[in-house]
């Protein structure tokens, strides 16, 4: 069982790629762990011995920020813009695309599912 | 796409000198400008400017957590009221 960051535990992928289910780690960074740790990007996660698993926690906790640490970052950075007033703050509490972007169509990511365009009183 | 970092921020000179001379007496008076381009560096903290929307002039307090954003993202160009048809009106955006 590799338990890293808390709560992920992805078993029978290589480790290169179980990895980057940790929120905050990416194909890039995950090579990048992989090598810096010298553990074998091919290696199964459930053919890896404590002290590999060891040395990968170490190196994750150490040098990147992931989960729950990351997520509060990118709260509070958005939590900075809309406290200080200004036109990405405004975005941001109106649930509208913040870069930019058209709104006269598209920008459901932002703006969720249509809503229905007929007149209500 | 960002800034070359050669040039450094975008700080207009004239309102520079200006909050300069202010900070020297240490007198605190709003400063009108149409500068909405100028980025906020460290020393704007603590005045107050009245950035032009286009229209108004709108008084901003400049805070630490402002360094590094432009003048002109305190000040919205545009009011958005609601549209057409809809019996609920809006007033301005918040």
């Amino acid at each position: 069982m590799a338990r890293i960051a808390g709560v992920d535990l992805p078993r029978d992928k290589r480790v290169e790629v179980a990895l980057t289910y940790i929120y905050g780690i990416g194909p890039t960074t995950s090579r990048k762990i992989v090598s810096t740790t010298g553990v074998s990007p091919d290696t199964r996660v459930k053919d890896l011995s404590e002290d590999q698993v060891a040395k990968l926690r170490g190196v994750i906790e150490s040098e990147h920020k992931v989960e729950g640490a990351l997520r509060g970052e990118t709260t509070m950075n958005i939590k900075r813009l809309m406290d200080i007033g200004c036109y990405r703050g405004f975005r941001h509490r109106r649930g509208l695309p913040v870069r930019g972007q058209r709104t006269r169509t598209n920008a459901r990511t932002r703006k969720g599912p249509k809503r229905a365009a007929g007149r209500r009183k | 796409m960002g800034r070359s970092l050669k040039k450094g921020p975008f700080v207009d000179p004239k309102l520079q000198s200006k909050v300069t001379l202010m900070g020297r007496s240490g007198e605190r008076r709003v400063i009108k400008t149409w500068r909405r381009d100028c980025t906020i560096p460290p020393e704007f903290v603590g005045h107050t400017f009245a950035i032009h929307n286009g229209k108004n002039f709108v008084p901003v307090y400049i805070t630490e957590n402002m360094v590094g954003h432009k003048l002109g993202e305190f000040a919205p160009t545009r009011t958005f009221r609601g549209h057409a048809g809809k019996s609920e009106r809006r007033t301005a955006p918040r």
